[in-house]
């Protein structure tokens, strides 16, 4: 399904239709993930960064095909194949994410990986994009309604399902990624304060953790008590059913909460898993472990910490190229980041991840056409999650929770992933104003 | 800005991303706690090893020394490609050991990255010469210098103990000690770690980010020296320990000789033993001498508990003279034994019959001291026997059995004295007697010392009473012995009782054969000698034997106990071992008309 068109108009068409802001920072962030690769093995595997059997070398072929796949994805496919083809990819990747889990090999506890020959790939991966790409699908249907509850239905299942498979993959954490498409619902129509009951749930956790069952009910209390003063003070007093109903739901909140806070000690025995609950203590500062699970963490930190404005420099890092930092290369590149090229380095990263979400969001905003937009908010979704977890774990904001940054993680499964699903975007974007 | 839906998700990425940016800020720029801490990690710590502190023996003769040796290091990153057949014989090794081992490096070449391996351990200095000669040629490896221990004596290697690298379980227990730390394990060596092992020095240098040491760290500000362990000097006499091994070759059990005036264990052997030619390299004989059925490594005289046999009489004499229940001129009589009870009879031997306490003792009369116990026991004071039985046992245990004597010897064991209790458990409270436990009156039956206890006997014969704590190190420069192994340590019987008994020993030796002493071989002239034997039944075969002695018999020198395993009767074996040491520490030599005793032990061996 080759797009046809004539020489002239394709330059300018080329120029004015793609977001090259987008593409930009893509290259930038994908570049900046290779020589952060290279710094991070240089010591215990000093060769060329061009060198096939080191990982900056492997790494620099996937960047090359991943330039490939963009280049087809963006002139060769038609986009609309993409929400055509969506029901039937989702159900392919899903099957895929099953299957992995009685196929694979134990990966540190974890079935998620395929090995075709010398080929590793993730399908939890590439389920980000079928995902998106099924929601999207459905959700811009005319006749969808978020407040519908079959709609509503349906939009849970998408969701829900690869997330189930993935955590019967032990990938807490590509899991937590699917959190993310909460704030495409929200976008959508879904309700804000879920988000906010989620975000209070969540806060009740780590209060009871932290400190007492005792503290966390007075402070709910005080809060769904404050909330009810507001409405009352905000409404009229003849508008008794709207006082009742609010009454209600801030009752209702309130026992909510209070189970919530009474259910915190089981959740956090009895349903997380042994490393899950320590990654928690320690970021929590419950318990002191630094042998152990704290080790990452404390690591990952004196590396980027140690990096100061300007960084150590280039190749310059005691930290991380020592094996200090596990996982230097793939979870934790950030720390080479932090360490070599200091707050400055990070800042620049950071801006650059910001500036493309944003970039993404308001360009899906913009659009006119449903699917691309409710596909972008997907993608920011995604890119804003990983972003969140990755750099808040190394830098003890977060619980130890192996995702890879993405672009900048050492992986052909993640960029390759990341790559088509940021291209798809692109190829959307770019369509829509071809004609508009 | 209008705060729809849209504004609200860039409001709250912004919002993330501010968080973000200040933890790192913090992280980075506010607090340098970070910074500080990797340069822990980079920094290097070369350690020095302090040269381990020499044993002497209480003449000034080095029991244990300290010789140089060199350990090969290898950083396999550093490593070049070199003659694998010129290292291996430079370090006299096979080539396919320097060859596995450079296998094995690259297979893990990620894993080791920039560490230095050790690669060859303890290299004679003859063949550091050979390597270090030719180090130019074998990039990456180098020497560093450590110091074995080397042993001038051969004053018995369960005595002086051993050293050996740390393992996992121990850095765990111990964490001030590091992998590649040697610690001593038993023996001297275990018991004076502290002093012997010294202060490890360290130079610490900073490493760039390719692991190649830099510049020292603060100009070596922080740098330590180190510092050589104390010397250590022993109460051990190196030559009569030496005397001591050799009369016991070829015989299982222990010898431990003590100066009663000062506690000081002169000579301490355990037989067989382990040579110190395996000690320095124990790791390589450890397997050869746990197989050994007669467990060399078994420390006889600290852990073994033997029935003490008939000079266990002694104590439950003077027991009886302090309670009041035996004066010296009591006679009991004496037909070849003790009936007690029907038709059972405790046997003894043909002697002078009815005798009293001197002469019961000097020909060890085994149903003298069956009348003796039985009046312990049946002592009207108390309200039972089991009453009268705990006291007997409190008396014995003042003498330090059925418990450890405290000594500075590690891994030493107390015997076993039992309490009536166990008496009560066995045949129930109320239903066993004097008859039942009869064997106690002459040291079989349910009781254990260690040959450490038994020398602490005579020991406490010799001192008339009082013995000091056994122990094996004195007091020198910078090392101090625990104060109590200077105070007298009391029995709970008068001294006034024990001369009636030393006499009785002094007869044993001296009386002469016509009245009975059963330690006639042990006299020496000029020495006046005063011993006691003691044949201990053995359930496991030939009788145990038994000889405790100490000389001169006013002003004591020397007190010794020899424990023979399955040798028959005690004036056979022990007593010829004991009072040859006597006689050697005392006299330095051996008088021609004892030499025969001599003759017989050197070339008599039981395995």
């Amino acid at each position: 399904m080759l797009q046809v068109e004539t020489p002239g108009s394709f330059d300018r068409g080329l120029r004015k239709t793609v977001d090259w802001h987008l593409v930009v920072c893509y290259l930038l962030l994908v570049l900046i993930g290779w020589i952060n690769i290279y710094a991070s093995i240089h010591s215990t595997e000093p060769a060329s960064i061009f060198d096939w059997s080191a990982r900056s070398g492997k790494q620099f072929i996937w960047i090359l095909t991943a330039f490939v796949l963009d280049i087809f994805i963006l002139f060769v496919i038609n986009p609309r194949l993409w929400e055509v083809i969506s029901p039937y990819t989702y159900v392919v990747v899903f099957f895929l994410l099953v299957l992995v889990i009685f196929v694979s090999k134990d990966v540190k506890g974890s079935h998620s990986w395929f090995e075709l020959g010398p080929v590793k790939f993730q399908p939890a991966e590439i389920s980000k994009i079928t995902t998106s790409l099924l929601l999207a699908m459905v959700m811009s249907k005319p006749n969808f309604r978020m407040s519908n509850r079959r709609h509503f239905l349906y939009v849970a299942l998408i969701i829900g399902l690869p997330m189930l498979a993935i955590l019967g993959e032990s990938e807490t954490g590509s899991a937590l990624v699917y959190a993310g498409f909460l704030f495409v619902l929200y976008r959508e129509g879904f309700s804000g304060w879920w988000l906010v009951l989620l975000g209070l749930a969540i806060a009740l956790f780590i209060l009871t953790l932290v400190t007492d069952w005792r503290v966390s009910v007075i402070a709910l209390f005080v809060l769904c008590a404050g909330y009810y003063i507001q409405v009352l003070r905000h409404s009229r007093r003849e508008a008794r059913n709207y006082r009742r109903r609010m009454l209600y739901r801030t009752l209702l909140v309130l026992a909510a909460g209070v189970a919530m806070v009474f259910a915190t000690n089981f959740i956090f025995n009895d349903v997380l898993q042994d490393h899950q609950r320590k990654r928690i203590e320690v970021l929590l500062g419950l318990k002191e472990d630094p042998a152990g699970v704290g080790y990452n963490v404390r690591q990952s930190m004196i590396a980027i910490g140690s990096g100061g404005v300007f960084g150590k420099g280039f190749l310059q890092g005691t930290q991380t190229t020592y094996g200090f930092v596990p996982e230097q290369s793939t979870d934790f590149i950030f720390c080479t980041v932090g360490e070599e090229w200091g707050f400055v380095g990070c800042l620049v990263v950071i801006l650059l991840y910001v500036f493309m979400i944003w970039r993404i969001v308001t360009d899906a905003d913009k659009s006119r056409e449903a699917f691309t937009r409710i596909y972008g908010y997907c993608l920011a979704a995604c890119l804003f999650m990983h972003l969140f977890i990755n750099i808040g774990m190394t830098i003890g904001l977060m619980p130890v929770i192996g995702i890879p940054l993405p672009l900048l993680s050492y992986g052909g499964s993640s960029l390759w992933a990341f790559s088509v699903m940021i291209f798809i975007f692109i190829a959307l974007d770019r369509q829509e104003k071809k004609y508009f | 800005m209008e705060m729809n839906r849209r504004n609200k998700l860039l409001t709250g990425l912004v919002a993330v991303a501010a968080i973000l940016l200040a933890k790192l800020f913090y992280i980075q720029i506010i607090n340098d706690k970070y910074k500080k801490d990797a340069s822990n990690n980079s920094m290097v710590y070369n350690y020095i090893y302090p040269p381990r502190g020499v044993i002497y023996d209480r003449n000034g003769e080095i029991l244990v020394g300290n010789e140089v040796c060199y350990d090969i290091s290898v950083t396999p990153r550093d490593v070049q490609p070199f003659d694998t057949v010129a290292l291996a014989s430079a370090l006299d090794t096979t080539v396919d050991f320097v060859r596995e081992r450079m296998a094995y490096y690259r297979k893990y070449r990620t894993r080791i990255g920039w560490q230095t391996l050790p690669f060859i351990k303890h290299i004679t200095p003859e063949n550091y010469i050979r390597f270090a000669e030719e180090a130019y040629r074998f990039p990456g490896f180098k020497a560093e210098v450590r110091s074995v221990r080397q042993y001038p004596f051969n004053a018995g290697g369960n005595l002086l103990g051993y050293i050996s690298e740390v393992d996992a379980d121990y850095i765990k227990a111990h964490p001030e000690y590091r992998s590649g730390d040697y610690v001593g394990k038993t023996g001297l060596e275990a018991a004076m770690e502290e002093e012997l092992r010294g202060v490890k020095g360290y130079h610490i240098y900073l490493r760039d980010s390719r692991n190649r040491l830099q510049s020292p760290y603060q100009d070596g500000a922080e740098d330590k020296e180190a510092e050589p362990g104390h010397d250590v000097v022993s109460t051990i006499d190196a030559h009569l320990q030496q005397y001591g091994q050799r009369l016991m070759e070829g015989k299982v059990g222990s010898v431990v000789a003590i100066e009663p005036s000062t506690g000081e264990i002169l000579a301490m052997v355990s037989s067989p033993g382990i040579d110190v030619d395996v000690l320095s390299d124990i790791g390589r004989h450890y397997g050869e001498i746990a197989r050994n059925p007669r467990k060399p490594m078994f420390n006889r005289t600290v852990m073994a508990s033997y029935p003490p046999g008939s000079v266990f009489k002694l104590i439950n004499g003077l027991i009886g003279l302090q309670e009041g229940v035996l004066v010296p001129s009591n006679s009991y009589p004496c037909s070849h034994g003790f009936p007690y009870g029907g038709n059972r009879r405790l046997g003894c031997h043909g002697h002078a019959s009815p005798l009293n306490l001197l002469s019961a003792i000097a020909t060890s009369c085994n149903g003298y001291f069956c009348y003796v116990f039985r009046n312990i026991l049946d002592n009207k004071k108390y309200k039972n026997v089991a009453e009268a039985f705990d006291v007997w046992r409190e008396y014995v245990l003042s003498f330090g059995f059925g418990r450890k004597l405290g000594s500075d010897f590690p891994s030493e064991l107390g015997g076993n004295i039992p309490t009536s209790a166990f008496y009560n458990k066995v045949y129930g409270a109320g239903r066993w007697r004097f008859q039942t436990i009869i064997s106690l009156s002459i040291g079989q039956g349910e009781i254990g010392a260690t040959p450490l206890q038994i020398a602490n006997l005579a020991a406490t014969m010799a001192n008339r009473g009082y013995y000091y704590i056994p122990h094996i190190v004195k007091d020198s420069e910078g090392v101090e012995i625990d104060p109590k192994y200077k105070e007298r340590q009391y029995t709970m019987v008068d001294t006034t009782h024990f001369h009636t008994a030393v006499e009785g020993m002094y007869m044993a030796v001296n009386g002469g054969g016509s009245a009975g002493g059963t330690a006639f071989a042990a006299r020496i002239p000029g020495l006046d000698v005063c011993g006691k034997t003691g044949t201990a039944q053995n359930p496991h075969g030939k009788d145990n034997s038994v000889f405790i002695c100490f000389a001169p018999k006013d002003n004591p020198k020397i007190a010794v106990a020899a424990y023979v395993e399955n040798a028959g009767f005690g004036a056979t074996w022990a007593l010829p071992v004991a009072s040859l040491m006597l006689e050697q520490y005392l006299n330095g030599e051996i008088s021609p008309q004892r030499k025969y005793l001599e003759d017989r032990l050197l070339t008599t061996r039981f395995f």
